[in-house]
C-alpha cells in the first residue's frame, strides 16, 4: 500500500530514469541522506565515530570498490588489503610531499594512483579467470604489503617503519591527526561514501555496468555479441581500485592515523571486505551497504554481549567471533547466495503487495 | 669447489625438502578437487586443526574447557592422562572422518550444483569456522607437537658433505622423514586412486558426476571418502608442519602457500602438485639467497604467487593440468 509504483507518473526522461524511480524509495533515500548529513553529526560521540561509523563508513567504501570487480564484473579479488594499502601510503606519500594541497584532493588522488596498480594486477584477468585470477590476486597483495613494509622510501625512512598522518585540515577544521573531533571526521567520510555510492550505482546502471555484468555471466558470449572484455575487465579493475584505494587512504589518514602495513592491510583484510560483499549481496550497492554494517557490528556485539553482558574472557568471544562468522557465511551461501541485498528485494516485493497478497 | 655454490646447494636441498611440505598440502587440495569440483580453501585450517585435536588428545585436554570454564564457573584443564601417540593419531583420524561427514552433510549437500566460485567461498567459510572451532577446543596458544619424529641436524649427511666438499650441510633430519612420510604417501594415494574399487569410483565420478551416478555409484560416499582422505593428508601436513614451528595459527597460512604450487601444477594433477611443490620449494629459497639481501629480504613472502602468476599468463592450465576448452 505505502510501497508502490502506481499513480507514480513521469512525465519527462529525466524523471524516468532517476536512480529511484519510486517514490517511496526516493522518499527514504532524501530522509537517510538528511538523518545521515545533519542529525547524526549533532549527536555523535567519540565512542560512536571510532567504534562503528568510522569503520563501517570506510569499509562501505571498499565493499562498492569490491563489489564492483567481483558482484559485477565477476572477477573475484583477494587483494583488496594490499590495494587499501596502495591508497593509504599514496596518501602519506603525497601528504607529506604536497603540505599545502588540501587533503580531499590526496584522497582522490591516492584513489587514481590505487586505481592505475589495481589495472596493472588486473591485466593477468585477460588470460587467466575464476579461482586461478583469485590466487593472482593474492600476489598482488603479499607483493604490495611486503613493498611497503621493505621499501623505506614509502614510509619516509622513519624508525619504526610505521606511517602516521600528520594534522590537515579542511575549511579550518582539523580532519586528520590526534585533535580531530568526532563529527568532523565522520563527515569528511560521509561525504566520499555519499560520492561513491552515487558514481557507483549510476556506473553499474549504465552502459558500462552492463558490458560488466555482460563479462561476468558469460565472457565467451558478451566478447560474441561485441563487447570488449579487456576494456569491461581492465575498467572494472581501475574504478574498483579507485574505491578501495579512497577507502584506504581515509582508513590510514582519517581513522586509524598511524598504519603499520602488514597488521592494517594483510590478508585478514581482503577476506573481511570480501565477506561483507557476500554477506551483503553479489551485484548490489545497497548490499555492501548492508554487508559492511552487518560485520562491523557484529564484534561490537558480541562484545558488548559476550564479553560485557555474560563476563566471557575476550579471547573466546575472540574466537566465538571466528566461529559465527564462518557459519554465518556458509549458511548465507547455502539459503540466500544473494545476501541481505536479496532479503531486502524480498521484504520491499512483501510491502509492494500488502495488504493484498493476491 | 666455491663456497657461494655450496651455499647454493645447501639451499636448494633445504628448498625441496620444504617442497615436498607444500606437497602434502597441496596433495589434499587436488583430491577434493579431482573428485568434487570443490577447490577446498580449509585444507590448511584442517591441518590445524587435525594438529591441535591430535596435540589435545595426547595432553588429555577437555575440549571447550575455556569456554566451560567462562559460563559454568568451573576449572576444568586436563583429564590426567597421557595418549600415546600411535592411539591419539587414530582417535584423530576418526575425528576427521566424523569432520569429513558433518561438512559433507551440512554444507557441501547443500551446495551441489553451484558455481565453483561460491564453493569457494563456502569453504572460506568452513576455514574460519574451524580455526574459531579449534580455537575454542583446544585453546589458541602455540602448542608444541611431539610425537616421537626425530629432530636435529642429521648427523651423517654434515659428515658426509664435510668429507666430500669441506662443509657440512645443514639438513633436518625431521625434513628428511617428511620427504620419506610425503613420498609414500603419494604413492599410496596413487597406488589407491588407481586399483582399488573406491578409487575407480572416485576416478569416475572426477570424469563426469552424472555418468558416475546413473552407473550407480554413490556421490555421497564419495564425497566423504575424498573429504576423509583430505582430512588425513592434513593430518600428516599438520603433523610435519605442527613439529617443525609448532601447533599455532600461521599453520593454516600454508594453505595460501599451496595456491601457488597448485597453479603450477595443475589443479587436477597429483603428479603436478609434488613437482610444484618442489619448484615453489626451490624457487624461493634460491630466490631469497640469491636476491633477497638485495631486495630487502622476505622475499618468501610473495615469490610463489608471483610465479605463479608469470607462469600462469603463458600456461593457464599450469603444467600437467588438463587443457582448459571452454564452450559457450
Amino acid at each position: 500500500m505505502i510501497y508502490r509504483e502506481a499513480g507514480d507518473f513521469s512525465s519527462t526522461y529525466v524523471e524516468d530514469s532517476q536512480t529511484f524511480p519510486i517514490k517511496f524509495d526516493r522518499y527514504r533515500y532524501y530522509l537517510v541522506l538528511a538523518v545521515a548529513f545533519l542529525v547524526v553529526p549533532f549527536v555523535i560521540n567519540d565512542y560512536w565515530a571510532n567504534a562503528i561509523l568510522l569503520p563501517f563508513l570506510i569499509y562501505a567504501i571498499a565493499a562498492i570498490g569490491l563489489n564492483i570487480l567481483t558482484g559485477y564484473c565477476g572477477q573475484v579479488s583477494l587483494g583488496t588489503g594490499g590495494f587499501m594499502a596502495v591508497g593509504a601510503y599514496a596518501c602519506y606519500k603525497l601528504m607529506t610531499a604536497f603540505p599545502d594541497v588540501n587533503i580531499f584532493f590526496h584522497v582522490i588522488l591516492s584513489g587514481l594512483i590505487t586505481a592505475g596498480v589495481g589495472v596493472l594486477f588486473g591485466l593477468p584477468s585477460l588470460r587467466i579467470k575464476g579461482f586461478y585470477l583469485a590466487v593472482a590476486t593474492l600476489a598482488a597483495q603479499f607483493f604490495l604489503v611486503w613493498l611497503f613494509n621493505r621499501v623505506p622510501w614509502f614510509y619516509n625512512y622513519s624508525a619504526s617503519g610505521q606511517i602516521s598522518a600528520p594534522e590537515r585540515t579542511l575549511f579550518g577544521i582539523e580532519v586528520t591527526g590526534p585533535n580531530t573531533e568526532a563529527w568532523a571526521t565522520y563527515l569528511f567520510c560521509l561525504v566520499f561514501l555519499t560520492g561513491s555510492a552515487i558514481i557507483a550505482r549510476n556506473l553499474t546502471r549504465g552502459t558500462l555496468g552492463r558490458t560488466w555484468m555482460a563479462i561476468r555471466d558469460m565472457d565467451i558470449a558478451a566478447e560474441i555479441i561485441g563487447v570488449n572484455p579487456l576494456r569491461a575487465k581492465l575498467t572494472a579493475f581501475a574504478i574498483s581500485s579507485f574505491f578501495v584505494g579512497i577507502s584506504g587512504a581515509l582508513f590510514f589518514a582519517v581513522y586509524l592515523g598511524a598504519v603499520e602495513v602488514g597488521e592494517a592491510f594483510g590478508i585478514q583484510k581482503s577476506f573481511l571486505v570480501l565477506f561483507m560483499v557476500i554477506i551483503g549481496g553479489l551485484g548490489s550497492i545497497f548490499g555492501s551497504f548492508a554487508g559492511a554494517a552487518f560485520l562491523v557490528l557484529l564484534p561490537v556485539v558480541l562484545k558488548v554481549v559476550g564479553a560485557d553482558m555474560l563476563g566471557w574472557p575476550t579471547d573466546i568471544v575472540a574466537h566465538l567471533q571466528l566461529l559465527i562468522v564462518g557459519g554465518l557465511i556458509i549458511t548465507f551461501l547455502i539459503l540466500e547466495p544473494h545476501g541481505l541485498a536479496q532479503l531486502w528485494r524480498v521484504a520491499k516485493e512483501k510491502l509492494r503487495l500488502w495488504p493484498f497478497p493476491h | 669447489m666455491p663456497d657461494q655454490l655450496l651455499f647454493a646447494m645447501e639451499v636448494t636441498l633445504n628448498g625441496l625438502m620444504a617442497g615436498v611440505l607444500y606437497a602434502l598440502v597441496a596433495l589434499g587440495f587436488v583430491l577434493i578437487f579431482k573428485a568434487s569440483g570443490i577447490f577446498n580453501y580449509a585444507q590448511g585450517v584442517m591441518a590445524l586443526f587435525a594438529a591441535a585435536t591430535l596435540v589435545g588428545i595426547m595432553d588429555g585436554q577437555v575440549p571447550f574447557s575455556h569456554l566451560i570454564n567462562a559460563t559454568l564457573g568451573t576449572d576444568l584443564h586436563h583429564f590426567g592422562w597421557h595418549v600415546p601417540a600411535l592411539l591419539a593419531i587414530l582417535v584423530t583420524v576418526v575425528v576427521m572422518i566424523v569432520l569429513a561427514w558433518l561438512v559433507q552433510r551440512l554444507v557441501m549437500r547443500h551446495l551441489v550444483n553451484q558455481e565453483p566460485i561460491i564453493l569457494f567461498m563456502a569453504t572460506i567459510g568452513l576455514a574460519y569456522f574451524l580455526e574459531g572451532l579449534s580455537d575454542l577446543m583446544w585453546g589458541s596458544e602455540i602448542k608444541t607437537l611431539d610425537v616421537g619424529l626425530p629432530q636435529g641436524i642429521n648427523e651423517t649427511i654434515d659428515q658426509i658433505t664435510y668429507d666430500m666438499f669441506g662443509y657440512g650441510f645443514f639438513i633436518d633430519n625431521l625434513d628428511i622423514v617428511a620427504t620419506v612420510i610425503a613420498g609414500i604417501l603419494v604413492i599410496a594415494l596413487m597406488a589407491f586412486n588407481q586399483y582399488t574399487r573406491e578409487g575407480r569410483a572416485l576416478r569416475a565420478v572426477a570424469d563426469d558426476h552424472q555418468a558416475a551416478l546413473s552407473v550407480g555409484i554413490s556421490l555421497n560416499f564419495v564425497w566423504v571418502l575424498v573429504w576423509s582422505l583430505a582430512g588425513f593428508v592434513a593430518l600428516v601436513a599438520g603433523v610435519m608442519w605442527g613439529a617443525k614451528s609448532g601447533v599455532q595459527f600461521s599453520l593454516s597460512l600454508i594453505a595460501l602457500k599451496a595456491l601457488p604450487v597448485l597453479m603450477l601444477g595443475g589443479f587436477t594433477s597429483i603428479p603436478g602438485a609434488i613437482v610444484g611443490g618442489l619448484i615453489i620449494g626451490v624457487g624461493e629459497k634460491l630466490f631469497e639467497f640469491l636476491l633477497g639481501p638485495a631486495l630487502g629480504g622476505a622475499t618468501e613472502n610473495w615469490f610463489a604467487y608471483v610465479l605463479a602468476l608469470v607462469f600462469l599468463v603463458f600456461r593457464p592450465q599450469g603444467l600437467f593440468g588438463e587443457k582448459i576448452i571452454e564452450r559457450v
